[in-house]
């Protein structure tokens, strides 16, 4: 593992039943390093992410974050997920809870803040996001992107280290892509560490700060947007790259 | 077809009564012949029943003016083809029908109970209820308070259980076991789906067992076998022992209900109740279960009306509820023969009950179709 990485995974392997999804996977990531995941549907990338907040477990090999090796060890698994915030496609809000309740659940419950001061950070992260209008609103009654923004509302007022995003536009209609797209973009520039599964290829080439390319449960190729998008050393990369980008 | 674009009064006779009377009674000739069926059949008994039940009825006295004290005194053993229902039998024994052998002199102490199960439960059933919060504290207390005062202890006499009788049974085991099953249910249901094989493995078995086995043989565990499990000496009464039974029944059904709400919880918010740090305990109180009850309430109120229903069973094991005195009333010499107005009444108090929980379920049903991602709370 390389001295300054916040997350690192090594000779990482995994099966669903007999169906081996991640081979041999490496990755290190530095402290505020951008990195965006793509790759063909079913290659592998929403398991490799979610092993890093041990939604899935993995078989073989380590897993490192922020010190804290993943293991079948529950308290380390809690530290983790009190480090590394999560956005899921389809958003995952509490449909029972408004705004307001979604982000302050964890604060109270898992940090055991006091009720008036969770509200107070939870306004912050709605204005980060920029929906403070919001708040005593429930999820039901939100558009998708600002649904998305409320979520990642959510996940930021755990104040983690690193944000793990897994396709976060992809259930989204177009017109409301860009507001969670300018949110992210937001967080990049502010200098959080992020590892990004997604298909908008504008947003990799504006933050990125290195592309990672899956296929078949491997990490095929790994470069600066510069080379990945002009100069791809993989065939694969470049049929993927060439289906994508004419789309 | 009509060609303009403004708004027009709708179809003839779509709207009022005889528009409802068409749409709902009469839009075809199948319904037709059913409707008028029906009516043909509420015409013949409804105005009989009416008139056998209230008008021709005795209350307190015959058609003579007399109080009535036994069966011979009843206008319909005294006129068989004029005389209606003779709610004397009823009126006499009212109390116990209520209360069984409790003590006259401490009768309050029901009356108090009773009175304090509308406090704690209605602020529970309606959320809009104002002050909820502080009410509902007491919901949580009044099942001690009612313990001590039903049963004596600070100062109060102490009536022994096997006075107890009537709907004061009824009620105790009803209300009892729904409230300790709704407990125990979730914990079965999750238990069910734990990871843990050991744990799903026994839940499952646990209520599996519960539910292939009458309610009856349970009973009669309670009665016969509890005893023996009990350590020497420890002598347990005979209610608590059928509340216990009582209760395992019902939580077997209650957490086939409540399993059935967790199914309907996306794996998402299993997930994201994770990636946000909550545990185990955490997730399910505050994201899973709230969601999955509020799902599977309308079938809740289901078993509860079920079991409500069931517990008549503890007649045959000794327990006097509203039915066994009720059927104690039918076998004193002085009241024989009037088995119709002791079933009536005894029928028409849980349906009274079970009428109420299965409207209540359907006010739910809607209230929760309509509400499900405002966050009605
Ligand atoms: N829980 C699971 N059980 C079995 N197979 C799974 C499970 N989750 C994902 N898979 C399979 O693993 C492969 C990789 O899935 P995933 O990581 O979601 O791919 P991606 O996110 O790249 O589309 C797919 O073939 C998928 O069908
Ligand atoms: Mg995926």
């Amino acid at each position: 593992m390389s001295e300054d990485s916040i997350i690192s995974l090594q000779n990482v392997n995994k099966w669903f039943g007999d169906f081996h999804v991640l081979k041999d996977v490496d990755l290190e990531v530095k402290k505020k390093e951008r990195i965006v995941v793509c790759g063909p549907s079913g290659s592998g990338k929403s398991t490799m992410i979610r092993c890093i907040n041990r939604l899935e477990e993995h078989q073989e090999g380590t897993i490192i974050v922020d010190g804290i090796e993943l293991t079948g060890n529950l308290k380390n698994i809690d530290s983790v997920r009190k480090e590394v915030g999560m956005v899921f496609q389809q958003f995952n809000l509490f449909p029972h809870l408004s705004v307001k309740e979604n982000i302050t659940l964890a604060p109270i419950w898992v940090k055991k803040m006091p009720k008036a001061e969770a509200e107070e950070l939870a306004m912050q992260q709605l204005e980060i996001v920029k929906i403070p209008e919001q708040a005593d609103k429930y999820p039901g009654q939100l558009s998708g992107g600002q649904q998305q923004r409320v979520a990642i509302a959510r996940s930021l007022a755990m104040k983690p280290n690193i944000m793990l995003f897994d396709e976060p536009t992809s259930a989204l209609d177009p017109e409301m892509i860009k507001e969670v797209l300018d949110v992210m973009i937001d967080l990049a520039e502010g200098g959080m560490t992020m590892i990004v599964v997604t298909h908008e290829m504008g947003f990799a080439k504006t933050v990125a700060d290195r592309m990672v390319f899956m296929d078949e449960g491997r990490i095929v190729e790994q470069a600066v947007p510069e080379k990945f998008f002009n100069n791809p050393e993989s065939d694969r990369t470049k049929l993927f790259l060439s289906q994508i980008l004419n789309h | 077809m009509n060609e303009i674009t403004e708004s027009r009064k709708p179809p003839v006779a779509t709207t009022g009564i005889l528009g409802w009377l068409r749409m709902n009674l009469f839009s075809n000739w199948i319904n037709s012949l059913i409707s008028l069926f029906v009516l043909y059949i509420l015409i013949q008994f409804v105005p009989w029943i009416l008139n056998w039940t209230i008008f021709a009825a005795d209350f307190k006295y015959n058609f003579n003016g007399e109080q009535i004290i036994n069966r011979e005194m009843c206008s319909r053993v005294l006129d068989p083809e004029n005389g209606g229902a003779c709610w004397a039998i009823i009126y006499v024994r009212f109390y116990q029908f209520m209360y069984g052998f409790y003590p006259r002199d401490e009768v309050w102490r029901v009356n108090l109970s009773y009175a304090m199960l509308v406090v704690a439960v209605v602020p529970l059933l309606f959320d809009k209820f104002p002050f909820r919060k502080h009410f509902l504290k007491f919901t949580y207390i009044f099942p001690i308070i009612a313990f001590f005062l039903l049963n004596g202890g600070f100062g109060l006499e102490s009536v022994s259980t096997n006075k107890w009788g009537g709907l004061l049974v009824t009620l105790v085991l009803g209300c009892t076991g729904i409230a300790l099953a709704f407990p125990l249910g979730i914990v079965l249901a999750l238990g069910r789906r734990s990871n843990l094989p050991v744990i799903s493995t026994m839940c499952t078995l646990f209520i599996e067992f519960i539910r292939g086995v009458p309610l009856i043989t349970l009973l009669f565990f309670g009665m016969v076998m509890l005893p023996l499990f009990l350590p020497e000496g420890v002598n347990m009464d005979g209610l608590a022992r059928v509340l216990v039974a009582v209760t395992l029944f019902q939580s077997a059904y209650m957490a086939e209900v409540i399993r059935g709400g967790l199914q309907a919880i996306p794996q998402g918010q299993y997930e994201a109740a994770r990636s946000i740090g909550l545990s185990y305990w955490q997730m399910n109180m505050k994201v899973v279960l709230p969601q999955a009850i509020r799902i599977s309430i309308p079938s809740i109120v289901n078993t509860s009306i079920g079991l409500f229903k069931d517990t008549t069973l503890v007649i045959i094991v000794g327990l006097l509820d509203l039915l066994g005195i009720g059927r104690g009333a039918l076998a004193d010499t002085t009241w024989l023969g009037l088995a119709y107005e002791v079933y009536f009444f005894v029928s028409l108090v849980f349906f009274i009950f079970t009428f109420a929980m299965s409207r209540y379920s359907l006010y739910l049903e809607k209230k929760l179709k309509t509400g499900i991602n405002m966050g009605a709370d």
